[in-house]
Protein backbone atom coordinates (compact mmCIF):
# COMPACT_ATOMS: atom_id res chain seq x y z
CA UNK A 1 0.00 0.00 0.00
CA UNK A 2 1.54 3.19 -0.95
CA UNK A 3 1.63 6.34 1.68
CA UNK A 4 -1.76 8.02 0.34
CA UNK A 5 -3.65 5.37 0.15
CA UNK A 6 -2.27 3.90 3.87
CA UNK A 7 -3.44 7.92 5.18
CA UNK A 8 -6.74 7.69 3.59
CA UNK A 9 -7.05 4.13 4.77
CA UNK A 10 -6.10 5.46 8.13
CA UNK A 11 -8.30 8.32 8.19
CA UNK A 12 -11.36 6.69 7.11
CA UNK A 13 -11.65 5.25 10.62
CA UNK A 14 -12.10 8.27 12.57
CA UNK A 15 -14.58 9.96 10.38
CA UNK A 16 -15.96 12.03 13.48
CA UNK A 17 -14.00 15.70 13.41
CA UNK A 18 -15.08 16.60 16.87
CA UNK A 19 -12.52 13.98 17.44
CA UNK A 20 -8.90 14.24 17.75
CA UNK A 21 -7.50 13.26 14.23
CA UNK A 22 -4.10 11.44 13.37
CA UNK A 23 -1.85 13.84 11.85
CA UNK A 24 0.76 12.88 9.26
CA UNK A 25 3.60 14.27 7.71
CA UNK A 26 6.64 12.80 5.50
CA UNK A 27 8.37 15.76 6.30
CA UNK A 28 12.57 15.16 7.15
CA UNK A 29 11.58 11.39 6.97
CA UNK A 30 12.19 8.15 4.63
CA UNK A 31 8.17 6.58 6.37
CA UNK A 32 5.16 7.83 6.36
CA UNK A 33 4.95 9.68 10.06
CA UNK A 34 1.69 9.68 12.14
CA UNK A 35 1.00 11.57 15.59
CA UNK A 36 -1.51 10.81 17.97
CA UNK A 37 -2.55 11.23 20.95
CA UNK A 38 -1.84 9.21 24.14
CA UNK A 39 -5.62 8.78 24.60
CA UNK A 40 -6.22 7.66 21.37
CA UNK A 41 -2.75 5.35 21.23
CA UNK A 42 -4.12 1.71 22.32
CA UNK A 43 -6.73 1.80 19.68
CA UNK A 44 -5.44 2.91 16.83
CA UNK A 45 -2.55 0.42 17.38
CA UNK A 46 -5.24 -2.23 17.54
CA UNK A 47 -6.74 -0.87 14.22
CA UNK A 48 -3.47 -0.83 12.62
CA UNK A 49 -2.13 -4.45 13.46
CA UNK A 50 -6.16 -6.08 13.44
CA UNK A 51 -7.08 -4.55 10.50
CA UNK A 52 -6.47 -6.62 7.55
CA UNK A 53 -5.89 -3.83 4.50
CA UNK A 54 -3.33 -2.49 7.05
CA UNK A 55 -1.95 -5.41 8.98
CA UNK A 56 0.61 -4.13 11.04
CA UNK A 57 2.37 -7.23 12.87
CA UNK A 58 5.87 -6.03 12.91
CA UNK A 59 7.01 -3.80 15.56
CA UNK A 60 10.72 -3.65 14.85
CA UNK A 61 11.60 -0.38 16.76
CA UNK A 62 10.16 1.35 19.82
CA UNK A 63 12.24 4.07 21.12
CA UNK A 64 11.59 6.87 23.52
CA UNK A 65 12.66 10.56 22.84
CA UNK A 66 12.97 13.54 25.01
CA UNK A 67 12.07 16.28 23.05
CA UNK A 68 12.62 19.14 25.74
CA UNK A 69 9.61 20.08 26.57
CA UNK A 70 7.92 16.72 26.00
CA UNK A 71 8.73 13.12 26.32
CA UNK A 72 7.28 11.15 23.67
CA UNK A 73 7.62 7.01 22.42
CA UNK A 74 8.52 6.37 18.41
CA UNK A 75 7.14 3.44 16.79
CA UNK A 76 8.54 1.94 13.79
CA UNK A 77 5.86 -0.74 12.23
CA UNK A 78 6.13 -2.88 8.92
CA UNK A 79 3.47 -5.30 7.77
CA UNK A 80 5.01 -8.72 6.93
CA UNK A 81 2.06 -9.35 4.57
CA UNK A 82 1.96 -5.73 2.40
CA UNK A 83 5.58 -4.94 3.36
CA UNK A 84 5.00 -0.95 3.65
CA UNK A 85 6.07 0.70 6.79
CA UNK A 86 4.48 3.57 8.95
CA UNK A 87 6.11 5.24 12.14
CA UNK A 88 3.88 5.98 14.78
CA UNK A 89 4.62 9.23 17.17
CA UNK A 90 3.06 9.78 20.48
CA UNK A 91 3.80 12.86 23.20
CA UNK A 92 3.25 13.69 26.55
CA UNK A 93 3.60 17.18 28.08
CA UNK A 94 3.76 15.76 31.91
CA UNK A 95 7.30 15.35 32.38
CA UNK A 96 6.49 14.60 36.86
CA UNK A 97 4.12 11.82 35.57
CA UNK A 98 4.55 10.49 31.90
CA UNK A 99 1.56 7.53 31.50
CA UNK A 100 0.91 5.98 27.79
CA UNK A 101 -0.89 3.16 27.05
CA UNK A 102 0.98 -0.31 26.82
CA UNK A 103 0.84 -1.88 23.47
CA UNK A 104 2.59 -5.16 24.61
CA UNK A 105 -0.89 -6.99 24.50
CA UNK A 106 -0.98 -6.45 20.61
CA UNK A 107 2.89 -6.96 19.90
CA UNK A 108 4.90 -8.99 22.85
CA UNK A 109 8.07 -7.66 21.43
CA UNK A 110 6.97 -4.21 23.57
CA UNK A 111 7.21 -5.57 26.64
CA UNK A 112 10.86 -5.99 26.98
CA UNK A 113 11.29 -1.94 25.03
CA UNK A 114 8.52 -0.24 26.84
CA UNK A 115 10.62 -1.60 30.39
CA UNK A 116 13.90 0.18 28.24
CA UNK A 117 11.60 3.29 27.91
CA UNK A 118 10.26 3.31 31.70
CA UNK A 119 13.95 2.54 32.67
CA UNK A 120 15.94 5.81 30.53
CA UNK A 121 13.13 8.09 30.17
CA UNK A 122 10.49 7.55 33.35
CA UNK A 123 7.35 7.02 31.06
CA UNK A 124 5.11 4.98 32.55
CA UNK A 125 2.89 2.45 30.57
CA UNK A 126 -0.25 1.68 32.00
CA UNK A 127 -1.88 -2.11 32.01
CA UNK A 128 2.06 -2.94 31.48
CA UNK A 129 2.16 -6.43 33.18
CA UNK A 130 6.15 -6.23 34.58
CA UNK A 131 6.91 -2.77 34.40
CA UNK A 132 10.02 -2.06 35.70
CA UNK A 133 14.23 -1.51 35.01
CA UNK A 134 15.21 -3.25 32.21
CA UNK A 135 18.83 -2.79 33.00
CA UNK A 136 19.48 -0.09 36.15
CA UNK A 137 19.17 -1.29 39.65
CA UNK A 138 16.15 -0.72 41.33
CA UNK A 139 17.59 1.66 43.54
CA UNK A 140 18.40 4.42 41.00
CA UNK A 141 17.61 7.60 40.92
CA UNK A 142 16.63 9.66 37.82
CA UNK A 143 16.09 8.72 34.12
CA UNK A 144 19.70 8.68 32.81
CA UNK A 145 18.76 9.23 28.60
CA UNK A 146 16.54 12.07 29.57
CA UNK A 147 18.05 15.37 28.23
CA UNK A 148 17.72 17.45 32.16
CA UNK A 149 19.76 14.26 33.53
CA UNK A 150 22.69 14.83 35.67
CA UNK A 151 25.18 12.96 36.16
CA UNK A 152 28.21 15.15 37.53
CA UNK A 153 30.50 11.98 38.64
CA UNK A 154 30.28 9.54 35.19
CA UNK A 155 28.76 12.05 32.49
CA UNK A 156 31.20 13.70 30.33
CA UNK A 157 30.03 17.21 29.14
CA UNK A 158 31.74 18.88 26.32
CA UNK B 1 8.92 -25.53 74.00
CA UNK B 2 7.03 -27.86 72.40
CA UNK B 3 7.85 -28.97 69.10
CA UNK B 4 5.33 -31.14 67.15
CA UNK B 5 6.75 -34.49 65.92
CA UNK B 6 5.49 -35.47 62.73
CA UNK B 7 5.03 -38.85 61.49
CA UNK B 8 7.58 -40.84 59.17
CA UNK B 9 5.41 -40.80 55.85
CA UNK B 10 5.89 -43.72 53.70
CA UNK B 11 3.67 -43.42 50.75
CA UNK B 12 5.05 -41.65 47.81
CA UNK B 13 2.01 -39.67 46.87
CA UNK B 14 2.74 -37.49 50.13
CA UNK B 15 6.32 -36.19 48.97
CA UNK B 16 5.22 -32.91 47.52
CA UNK B 17 6.93 -31.36 44.47
CA UNK B 18 7.95 -27.25 45.43
CA UNK B 19 9.51 -24.90 42.97
CA UNK B 20 11.93 -23.29 43.93
CA UNK B 21 14.68 -20.46 41.99
CA UNK B 22 17.67 -20.47 40.60
CA UNK B 23 20.38 -18.16 39.36
CA UNK B 24 22.33 -19.10 35.63
CA UNK B 25 24.76 -16.56 35.29
CA UNK B 26 26.13 -13.82 35.58
CA UNK B 27 29.45 -16.06 35.18
CA UNK B 28 27.64 -19.16 33.57
CA UNK B 29 29.86 -20.83 30.55
CA UNK B 30 26.24 -21.37 28.62
CA UNK B 31 25.31 -17.71 29.07
CA UNK B 32 27.82 -15.59 26.75
CA UNK B 33 28.74 -13.15 28.15
CA UNK B 34 27.32 -11.26 31.80
CA UNK B 35 23.77 -12.29 31.11
CA UNK B 36 22.16 -13.94 34.38
CA UNK B 37 18.76 -15.88 33.61
CA UNK B 38 16.66 -16.53 37.00
CA UNK B 39 14.63 -19.78 36.60
CA UNK B 40 12.39 -21.21 38.53
CA UNK B 41 12.02 -24.81 38.50
CA UNK B 42 9.99 -27.82 39.65
CA UNK B 43 12.91 -30.49 39.75
CA UNK B 44 14.34 -30.22 37.00
CA UNK B 45 11.22 -28.48 34.41
CA UNK B 46 11.22 -25.16 33.80
CA UNK B 47 8.42 -22.87 34.91
CA UNK B 48 9.81 -19.27 34.14
CA UNK B 49 13.07 -17.47 32.64
CA UNK B 50 13.44 -14.15 33.53
CA UNK B 51 16.57 -12.76 32.01
CA UNK B 52 18.36 -9.86 34.50
CA UNK B 53 20.32 -7.71 32.17
CA UNK B 54 22.82 -4.52 32.17
CA UNK B 55 25.67 -5.68 33.93
CA UNK B 56 27.47 -4.43 30.89
CA UNK B 57 25.20 -1.44 29.86
CA UNK B 58 27.50 1.50 28.69
CA UNK B 59 24.36 3.82 27.96
CA UNK B 60 26.30 4.00 24.03
CA UNK B 61 23.11 5.70 22.88
CA UNK B 62 23.66 8.46 25.33
CA UNK B 63 27.51 8.74 24.70
CA UNK B 64 26.24 9.37 20.86
CA UNK B 65 24.43 12.38 21.89
CA UNK B 66 27.53 13.78 22.96
CA UNK B 67 29.85 12.66 19.88
CA UNK B 68 30.36 13.65 16.15
CA UNK B 69 28.94 11.50 13.51
CA UNK B 70 32.35 9.90 12.69
CA UNK B 71 32.74 9.10 16.66
CA UNK B 72 29.89 7.03 16.44
CA UNK B 73 30.81 4.67 14.49
CA UNK B 74 33.62 3.44 16.78
CA UNK B 75 31.04 2.93 19.23
CA UNK B 76 29.06 0.23 17.90
CA UNK B 77 31.00 -2.14 16.85
CA UNK B 78 31.13 -2.38 20.80
CA UNK B 79 27.25 -3.76 20.50
CA UNK B 80 27.38 -7.01 18.78
CA UNK B 81 31.36 -7.63 18.16
CA UNK B 82 30.79 -10.24 16.33
CA UNK B 83 28.97 -8.42 13.49
CA UNK B 84 31.09 -5.15 13.91
CA UNK B 85 31.27 -4.71 10.47
CA UNK B 86 28.01 -4.79 9.67
CA UNK B 87 27.42 -2.34 12.64
CA UNK B 88 29.68 0.41 10.93
CA UNK B 89 28.61 0.14 8.14
CA UNK B 90 24.51 0.84 9.11
CA UNK B 91 25.43 3.58 10.93
CA UNK B 92 27.50 4.82 7.60
CA UNK B 93 24.96 4.24 5.39
CA UNK B 94 22.14 6.26 7.48
CA UNK B 95 24.42 9.47 7.44
CA UNK B 96 24.92 8.67 4.04
CA UNK B 97 21.17 8.71 3.32
CA UNK B 98 20.58 11.72 4.89
CA UNK B 99 23.49 13.46 3.38
CA UNK B 100 21.94 12.11 0.05
CA UNK B 101 25.78 11.08 -0.47
CA UNK B 102 26.38 8.70 -2.98
CA UNK B 103 29.13 6.41 -2.29
CA UNK B 104 31.31 4.85 -4.92
CA UNK B 105 30.71 0.94 -6.35
CA UNK B 106 33.98 0.23 -5.06
CA UNK B 107 32.96 1.15 -1.76
CA UNK B 108 29.71 -1.11 -2.02
CA UNK B 109 31.47 -4.09 -3.42
CA UNK B 110 33.84 -4.36 -0.69
CA UNK B 111 31.11 -3.52 2.07
CA UNK B 112 29.45 -6.32 0.97
CA UNK B 113 32.48 -8.79 1.14
CA UNK B 114 33.39 -7.79 4.19
CA UNK B 115 30.01 -7.59 6.19
CA UNK B 116 29.78 -11.68 4.57
CA UNK B 117 32.92 -12.70 5.60
CA UNK B 118 31.55 -10.72 9.08
CA UNK B 119 28.42 -13.12 9.07
CA UNK B 120 30.94 -16.67 8.06
CA UNK B 121 33.10 -15.63 10.53
CA UNK B 122 30.16 -15.09 13.53
CA UNK B 123 28.69 -18.15 12.30
CA UNK B 124 31.92 -19.80 13.09
CA UNK B 125 32.37 -19.13 15.99
CA UNK B 126 28.79 -19.89 17.02
CA UNK B 127 28.95 -23.00 15.55
CA UNK B 128 32.01 -23.77 17.80
CA UNK B 129 30.26 -22.51 21.05
CA UNK B 130 27.06 -24.20 20.02
CA UNK B 131 28.98 -27.60 19.80
CA UNK B 132 30.33 -26.89 22.87
CA UNK B 133 27.53 -25.87 24.81
CA UNK B 134 25.83 -29.56 24.39
CA UNK B 135 29.31 -30.94 24.98
CA UNK B 136 31.24 -31.42 21.97
CA UNK B 137 34.48 -29.29 22.65
CA UNK B 138 36.24 -30.69 19.03
CA UNK B 139 34.21 -28.21 17.41
CA UNK B 140 35.47 -25.36 19.22
CA UNK B 141 38.83 -25.65 17.94
CA UNK B 142 37.75 -26.31 14.15
CA UNK B 143 35.27 -22.88 14.45
CA UNK B 144 38.19 -21.00 15.98
CA UNK B 145 40.53 -22.48 13.00
CA UNK B 146 38.70 -21.29 10.08
CA UNK B 147 37.35 -17.81 11.98
CA UNK B 148 41.02 -18.00 12.11
CA UNK B 149 41.73 -17.26 8.21
CA UNK B 150 38.89 -14.70 8.41
CA UNK B 151 40.29 -12.68 11.38
CA UNK B 152 43.76 -12.58 9.29
CA UNK B 153 42.18 -11.15 6.01
CA UNK B 154 40.54 -8.55 8.31
CA UNK B 155 43.74 -7.51 10.31
CA UNK B 156 45.62 -7.30 6.94
CA UNK B 157 42.96 -4.56 5.44
CA UNK B 158 41.36 -3.31 8.41
CA UNK B 159 43.97 -3.38 10.97
CA UNK B 160 42.29 -4.98 13.47
CA UNK B 161 40.34 -8.69 13.97
CA UNK B 162 37.52 -7.85 15.73
CA UNK B 163 36.02 -4.55 15.74
CA UNK B 164 37.30 -2.99 12.62
CA UNK B 165 36.32 0.52 12.65
CA UNK B 166 36.98 -0.05 8.54
CA UNK B 167 33.71 2.21 7.36
CA UNK B 168 33.45 5.82 7.91
CA UNK B 169 30.58 7.86 6.27
CA UNK B 170 31.65 8.56 2.79
CA UNK B 171 33.22 5.55 2.19
CA UNK B 172 36.51 3.46 3.43
CA UNK B 173 38.89 4.17 5.96
CA UNK B 174 41.83 3.17 3.36
CA UNK B 175 41.52 1.16 0.38
CA UNK B 176 42.25 -2.59 0.45
CA UNK B 177 44.82 -4.55 0.97
CA UNK B 178 46.60 -5.70 -2.44
CA UNK B 179 46.40 -9.46 -0.79
CA UNK B 180 42.66 -8.88 0.04
CA UNK B 181 41.43 -10.90 -3.16
CA UNK B 182 44.11 -13.45 -3.20
CA UNK B 183 43.24 -14.27 0.15
CA UNK B 184 39.69 -14.26 -0.09
CA UNK B 185 40.26 -16.35 -3.05
CA UNK B 186 42.30 -18.93 -0.57
CA UNK B 187 39.52 -19.17 2.01
CA UNK B 188 36.39 -19.85 -0.53
CA UNK B 189 37.49 -23.28 -1.58
CA UNK B 190 38.98 -23.93 1.68
CA UNK B 191 35.52 -23.48 3.66
CA UNK B 192 34.04 -24.82 1.23
CA UNK B 193 35.74 -27.86 1.79
CA UNK B 194 35.61 -27.26 5.76
CA UNK B 195 31.78 -27.34 5.82
CA UNK B 196 31.13 -30.87 4.93
CA UNK B 197 33.20 -31.67 7.89
CA UNK B 198 31.13 -29.55 10.25
CA UNK B 199 28.18 -31.45 8.96
CA UNK B 200 29.91 -34.94 9.52
CA UNK B 201 31.30 -33.74 13.19
CA UNK B 202 28.17 -32.63 14.30
CA UNK B 203 25.11 -31.84 12.09
CA UNK B 204 24.74 -35.97 11.98
CA UNK B 205 25.60 -36.43 15.17
CA UNK B 206 22.53 -38.72 16.46
CA UNK B 207 23.47 -37.22 20.48
CA UNK B 208 23.77 -33.57 19.08
CA UNK B 209 20.24 -34.27 17.00
CA UNK B 210 18.39 -35.64 20.05
CA UNK B 211 19.52 -32.86 21.79
CA UNK B 212 18.41 -30.07 19.09
CA UNK B 213 15.27 -31.64 17.39
CA UNK B 214 11.94 -30.85 18.76
CA UNK B 215 13.08 -28.88 21.29
CA UNK B 216 12.74 -24.82 21.98
CA UNK B 217 9.61 -24.74 19.11
CA UNK B 218 8.68 -21.21 17.79
CA UNK B 219 5.98 -20.68 15.75
CA UNK B 220 6.07 -18.35 13.04
CA UNK B 221 3.05 -16.25 14.50
CA UNK B 222 5.46 -16.05 17.94
CA UNK B 223 8.49 -14.98 15.88
CA UNK B 224 6.76 -12.19 14.07
CA UNK B 225 5.20 -10.92 17.53
CA UNK B 226 8.32 -11.17 19.26
CA UNK B 227 10.12 -9.26 16.76
CA UNK B 228 12.48 -12.11 16.54
CA UNK B 229 14.29 -11.52 13.16
CA UNK B 230 18.03 -13.29 11.38
CA UNK B 231 17.96 -16.97 11.74
CA UNK B 232 15.90 -17.12 15.00
CA UNK B 233 13.11 -16.10 12.91
CA UNK B 234 13.75 -17.22 9.54
CA UNK B 235 13.95 -21.14 11.09
CA UNK B 236 10.37 -20.74 12.12
CA UNK B 237 9.42 -20.11 8.44
CA UNK B 238 9.40 -16.34 8.68
CA UNK B 239 11.04 -14.96 5.41
CA UNK B 240 12.30 -11.68 7.02
CA UNK B 241 16.17 -11.26 5.40
CA UNK B 242 16.75 -7.28 5.19
CA UNK B 243 19.04 -8.46 2.59
CA UNK B 244 16.38 -9.54 0.65
CA UNK B 245 13.94 -6.99 1.38
CA UNK B 246 15.87 -3.73 1.92
CA UNK B 247 18.91 -4.50 -0.19
CA UNK B 248 21.61 -1.98 0.81
CA UNK B 249 25.50 -1.44 -0.68
CA UNK B 250 25.67 -3.94 -3.02
CA UNK B 251 23.39 -6.40 -2.27
CA UNK B 252 20.70 -5.64 -4.97
CA UNK B 253 22.72 -6.66 -7.50
CA UNK B 254 23.41 -10.28 -5.78
CA UNK B 255 21.22 -13.08 -6.18
CA UNK B 256 21.24 -15.41 -3.25
CA UNK B 257 18.84 -17.98 -1.75
CA UNK B 258 17.17 -16.77 1.61
CA UNK B 259 17.82 -19.63 4.14
CA UNK B 260 14.23 -20.53 5.88
CA UNK B 261 13.07 -23.79 7.56
CA UNK B 262 9.56 -24.49 9.25
CA UNK B 263 10.27 -26.59 11.56
CA UNK B 264 11.55 -23.88 14.47
CA UNK B 265 13.06 -25.98 16.99
CA UNK B 266 16.89 -25.71 18.03
CA UNK B 267 17.96 -27.89 14.98
CA UNK B 268 16.20 -25.99 12.82
CA UNK B 269 18.24 -22.99 13.59
CA UNK B 270 21.06 -24.45 13.57
CA UNK B 271 20.71 -25.63 10.14
CA UNK B 272 19.63 -22.13 8.87
CA UNK B 273 22.85 -21.03 10.21
CA UNK B 274 24.77 -23.35 8.23
CA UNK B 275 23.10 -22.57 4.54
CA UNK B 276 23.71 -19.08 5.52
CA UNK B 277 27.05 -20.03 5.61
CA UNK B 278 27.03 -21.65 2.24
CA UNK B 279 25.16 -18.34 0.81
CA UNK B 280 27.57 -15.81 2.30
CA UNK B 281 30.31 -17.96 0.43
CA UNK B 282 27.91 -17.66 -2.92
CA UNK B 283 27.54 -13.95 -2.20
CA UNK B 284 31.25 -13.26 -2.09
CA UNK B 285 32.05 -15.01 -5.15
CA UNK B 286 29.95 -13.14 -7.33
CA UNK B 287 31.52 -10.13 -6.14
CA UNK B 288 35.03 -10.89 -5.38
CA UNK B 289 35.83 -11.02 -9.15
CA UNK B 290 34.39 -7.57 -10.01
CA UNK B 291 35.47 -5.07 -7.45
CA UNK B 292 35.38 -1.94 -9.53
CA UNK B 293 37.89 0.41 -9.94
CA UNK B 294 37.78 3.75 -8.35
CA UNK B 295 37.85 5.99 -4.99
CA UNK B 296 37.82 4.15 -1.45
CA UNK B 297 36.05 7.16 -0.16
CA UNK B 298 34.18 10.58 -1.00
CA UNK B 299 34.89 13.69 0.69
CA UNK B 300 32.91 14.74 3.31
CA UNK B 301 33.08 17.60 5.72
CA UNK B 302 35.84 17.35 8.55
CA UNK B 303 32.44 18.40 10.75
CA UNK B 304 29.14 16.40 9.53
CA UNK B 305 25.94 18.18 10.30
CA UNK B 306 22.99 15.87 9.53
CA UNK B 307 19.72 17.94 8.26
CA UNK B 308 17.12 18.19 10.40
CA UNK B 309 14.98 15.05 10.43
CA UNK B 310 14.70 11.30 11.43
CA UNK B 311 16.47 8.89 9.46
CA UNK B 312 16.22 4.78 9.90
CA UNK B 313 18.75 2.36 8.58
CA UNK B 314 18.11 -1.39 8.72
CA UNK B 315 20.93 -3.86 7.81
CA UNK B 316 20.99 -7.69 8.38
CA UNK B 317 24.12 -8.87 11.03
CA UNK B 318 24.83 -12.15 11.89
CA UNK B 319 21.98 -12.09 15.04
CA UNK B 320 19.38 -10.59 12.96
CA UNK B 321 18.09 -7.24 11.78
CA UNK B 322 19.67 -4.53 13.50
CA UNK B 323 18.44 -0.82 13.27
CA UNK B 324 20.08 2.78 13.51
CA UNK B 325 17.50 5.65 14.56
CA UNK B 326 18.87 8.75 14.37
CA UNK B 327 16.93 12.10 15.12
CA UNK B 328 19.18 15.25 14.23
CA UNK B 329 18.06 18.33 14.89
CA UNK B 330 20.82 19.81 12.42
CA UNK B 331 23.73 20.80 14.61
CA UNK B 332 26.80 17.93 14.71
CA UNK B 333 25.80 15.76 17.42
CA UNK B 334 22.67 13.54 17.04
CA UNK B 335 19.79 14.60 18.93
CA UNK B 336 18.95 10.91 19.79
CA UNK B 337 20.28 7.73 18.69
CA UNK B 338 18.53 4.47 19.14
CA UNK B 339 20.32 1.42 17.96
CA UNK B 340 17.61 -1.57 17.55
CA UNK B 341 19.73 -4.19 18.49
CA UNK B 342 18.53 -7.97 17.47
CA UNK B 343 19.50 -9.68 20.32
CA UNK B 344 17.18 -7.70 22.78
CA UNK B 345 14.20 -8.74 20.95
CA UNK B 346 15.46 -12.28 20.76
CA UNK B 347 15.81 -13.08 23.80
CA UNK B 348 12.60 -11.91 24.92
CA UNK B 349 11.39 -14.79 23.60
CA UNK B 350 13.14 -17.11 25.55
CA UNK B 351 10.63 -17.40 28.36
CA UNK B 352 8.25 -18.85 25.73
CA UNK B 353 9.82 -21.32 24.34
CA UNK B 354 12.00 -22.78 27.10
CA UNK B 355 8.92 -22.92 29.65
CA UNK B 356 8.29 -26.82 30.13
CA UNK B 357 11.72 -27.70 28.91
CA UNK B 358 14.46 -29.15 31.03
CA UNK B 359 17.80 -26.79 32.03
CA UNK B 360 19.64 -29.08 29.84
CA UNK B 361 17.48 -27.78 27.11
CA UNK B 362 17.68 -24.55 27.89
CA UNK B 363 21.54 -24.43 27.38
CA UNK B 364 20.75 -25.64 23.87
CA UNK B 365 18.27 -23.22 22.92
CA UNK B 366 19.86 -20.39 23.95
CA UNK B 367 22.99 -21.36 21.89
CA UNK B 368 20.51 -21.49 18.65
CA UNK B 369 19.46 -18.13 19.72
CA UNK B 370 23.17 -17.24 19.93
CA UNK B 371 22.90 -14.34 22.29
CA UNK B 372 25.68 -11.80 22.33
CA UNK B 373 25.38 -9.96 25.45
CA UNK B 374 26.56 -6.04 24.52
CA UNK B 375 24.20 -6.15 22.07
CA UNK B 376 21.61 -6.50 24.08
CA UNK B 377 23.03 -4.15 26.86
CA UNK B 378 24.18 -1.58 24.54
Amino acid sequence: MTNDVLQKTILSWFPDPEFPQPQFSEEGSQFLNLSTQPEQLHELMQLLKNNPETHFDYLFCLTGVDYGKELGVVYHLESTVHRHMLVVKVQTEDRENPVLGSVQDIWATANYHEREVFDFFGIKFSKHPNLKRLFLTEDWEGYPLRKDYVDELNMVVK
Amino acid sequence: METAIKEPTTSKSNFKSEEYFINMGPQHPATHGVLRLLLTIDGEIIKKVEPDLGYIHRSIEKMCENNSYQQIVHLTDRLDYLSSHINNEAVCLCVENALELEVPERVKVIRTILGELTRIASHTLWWGVMGMDVGALTTYFYGFRDREMINDIFEETCGARLTMNYNVPGGLMQDIHPNFVKRVKEFIPHFRSKLPEYDRLLTGNIIFQKRTKGVGILSKEDAINFGASGPVARASGYSCDVRKYHPYSALDKITFTEALDTTGDSFARYKVRIAEMWESLAIIEQLIDNIPEGDFKVATNAVIKLPKGDFYQKVETARGEFGVYIISAGTKNPYRVKFRSPGLSNLSLLNHIAVGGKIGDLVATMATIDIVVPDIDR
